[in-house]
């Protein structure tokens, strides 16, 4: 599906917004969005609010062998998804460019960055490591995936827990979570990206850009800071010109930033670490706010299964009976070496119902022939006059009245033409 | 993190509507600690590959929370995508395509049944014509032959077969079977009856959500 495209007007009125130092969503031109970070049951595993933004992160792990170059280090493995959840011009399946630069950017910040200390997911040099895999998800696009991204990233990779190893020789036992405790990965710091949007070739500048202004921006700068002020990645793209005085007034405003959000991190992490330990409610359940509108909640319903373990009895014997009268129906007899019948002697269901009801209705002529008894039918229908027979019927006092004498026919007929719907004139009536 | 219950409860059940910005219809549901978000699109514009002429395309994504989707993910994909479509009237939209998608936030046990649950819930959050709603309720048969309705991980772990049945809300007949494991024919059908009442918990759950949605006028 396409995505909307922002018309001139929007476009116009986005910009002369700005240009009088104001923002469509009435935020200064230094905030962020509100930041919600909510941890789910695994570990490893968090979604990052960032406004209406949102994105979720899962870290996994597993054993592999390490890469030739590298024999002692551990892999660290991003994987960025734009899923059409997000966006309807998002594909699944395939990365877009953005995507491409997304997972680029991500990978520069927080894998070449040496966060994450790789050499301590060595198990065996040479032939087993640990490959750390991050999947990020990005669930709704309300502009500066990246920031979100990454706060997501660098805080699922801090939450998450490896199984523990213990090698003796050549033997090397992964431990299950539940035999000894995961141990935490070691990451030494955490670099935080921060984005920068500009417009009318630098002149303005707006820290978090959403949807709209990411549209209509010249460019964007990002700098990827961890909270020592040490400068982890920086990009700027789109066609404009910066002055070094901006970029360095740029990564004053991140240094800042970047404390703020690290703070919020590590309190995420605590609040998450103390609910875990006294055994309160924690996932994402316990995230949904149940005072609003749109959203319900139902604590644990009982069903009622006592009635329906007795019907279900009840339906079963009915069942059971029926398949015995089935099986005796369908009992099959060998007539001789590979040959069998099943089901000899049953009513004959080929039959046409009309045919049934002329049996019922002569039940005064047993001794009807067979041949008798088509040709009854056939007059039944056609009314022919032709036959060579005389037909005789025997008739009640009641029937009697409804008879109709019409004198030029010679043949009689069958009792199914007295009904009123079915008797037609000019048929005569013998009696006897 | 569960909590202790009888094998005859359903796991308390959260829902949230409309909380994703750019998507048409979006629902998270959490039933116990199992959360599956959905978003959907539509009715929209649809590839002319896959344009049917006398009815909507319906298409559904499921993304896994680590990796590529699997064969498996690919399977679970189709039952919903096979289950929606007999529910949305989609004869009532011809030429164009109703995007679903799924994904995974948490599998904490009875997950296909949360999958179809929260897809049912964002049809109903983007108004879609439906022709019914549509329930699905899992249950697992213990070693022992006892019945639990809606299991989470453990239980599902322990279990000889595990069962969901989709049902609709107008004559609770059933509207899909998924089932693995092997059972009896008397227990697939204790496991229906005991399914198909639980599931009026799931339709008035719906109900109930959509009540308070609605409840004011903007």
């Amino acid at each position: 599906m396409r995505e909307t495209p922002l018309s001139t007007c929007e476009r116009d009125f986005i910009l002369s917004v700005i240009a009088d130092r104001k923002r469509i969503d009435g935020r200064q031109t230094y905030d962020y969005r509100k930041i919600k970070i909510v941890f789910g049951i695994d570990r490893g595993c968090c979604s990052v609010e960032l406004g209406k933004t949102r994105v979720l992160a899962q870290v996994s792990c597993e054993v592999t062998e390490p890469k030739q170059t590298r024999p002692t280090d551990g892999i660290l493995f991003m994987n960025v998804e734009l899923s059409p959840m997000a966006c309807p011009s998002f594909e699944s399946g395939r990365l877009s460019d953005e995507g491409v630069e997304l997972n680029r950017l991500l990978e520069r910040c927080i894998k070449e960055s040496r966060c994450l200390d790789t050499e301590s997911l060595c198990i065996v040099a040479g032939q087993k490591v640990w490959t750390i895999r991050i999947d990020i998800h990005v669930l709704n696009q309300e502009g500066n995936i990246l920031d979100c991204a990454s706060i997501a990233a660098i805080t699922a990779l801090v939450h998450f827990r490896r199984p523990d190893v213990t090698v003796s020789g050549e033997d090397v036992t992964i431990h299950e979570l539940d035999d000894r405790d995961p141990v935490p990965l070691s990451v030494h710091h955490m670099p935080i990206c921060v984005s920068f949007a500009f417009f009318d070739q630098g002149k303005f500048l707006l820290v978090d850009p959403e949807n709209g202004e990411e549209k209509v921006m010249d460019g964007k700068m990002v700098i990827g800071m961890n909270k020592h002020r040490e400068i982890c990645t920086l990009q700027i793209t789109g066609d404009m010109l910066l002055l070094k005085e901006q970029v360095l007034r740029c990564s004053n405003i991140a240094v800042v930033k970047v404390q703020e959000i690290s703070e919020l991190i590590q309190t995420a992490l605590e609040n998450d670490k103390t609910a875990r330990s006294e055994g309160r409610k924690y996932g994402f359940a316990e995230s949904i706010e149940r005072e609003q509108i749109t959203t319900h909640h139902t604590d644990i319903t009982n069903v009622d299964m006592e009635d329906i373990t007795k019907t279900n009895h009840e339906t079963m014997d009915e069942e059971e009976n029926q398949e015995q009268e089935n099986s005796e129906e369908n009992k099959v007899t060998i007539l001789e070496k590979g040959t069998g019948i099943v089901g000899e002697g049953g009513r004959n269901s080929w039959l046409m119902s009309d045919d049934d009801e002329d049996v019922k209705i002569e039940p005064s002529i047993p001794n009807k022939s067979k041949k008798h008894k088509q040709k009854e039918k056939k007059e039944a229908y056609s009314f022919g006059d032709d036959s060579e027979e005389e037909e005789t019927v025997v008739l009640d006092e009641s029937d009697l009245h409804m008879i109709k004498k019409v004198p030029g026919s010679s043949d009689s007929v069958d009792l199914q033409s007295l009904k009123p719907s079915k008797s037609t004139p000019g048929k005569k009536k013998k009696k006897r | 993190m569960e909590v202790d219950r009888t094998s005859h409860e359903l796991r308390p059940m959260t829902c949230e509507l409309g909380h994703l910005s750019r998507s048409d219809g979006s629902a998270t549901l959490t039933q116990g600690d199992t959360t599956v978000i959905t978003s959907m699109y539509g009715p929209g514009d649809v590839r002319i590959s896959k344009e049917i002429i006398d009815k909507a395309t319906v298409e559904v994504t499921y993304r896994p929370k680590i990796g590529l989707p699997k064969c498996s993910d690919k399977l679970k994909e189709r039952l919903i995508r096979n289950t929606c479509e007999t529910v949305i009237l989609s004869g009532l939209h011809p030429r164009t395509g109703i995007d679903i998608i799924l994904q995974e936030m948490q599998n904490s046990g009875s997950f296909l049944s949360c999958c179809i649950n929260s897809a049912c819930l964002a049809l109903l959050d983007a108004s879609i014509p439906l022709k019914y709603l549509i329930a699905a309720v899992t249950c697992c048969i213990s070693d022992k032959g006892e019945i639990t309705l809606d299991p989470d991980l453990k239980q599902e772990k322990k279990s000889v077969a595990i069962l969901t049945f989709v049902f609709d809300s107008k004559d609770f007949n059933v509207v899909t079977v998924s089932t693995s494991g092997s059972f009896s024919n008397e227990q697939f059908q204790s496991c229906l009856m005991a399914c198909r009442e639980a599931s009026k918990h799931v339709i008035t759950f719906y109900r109930e959500s959509m009540l308070k949605k609605l409840s004011k006028s903007v």
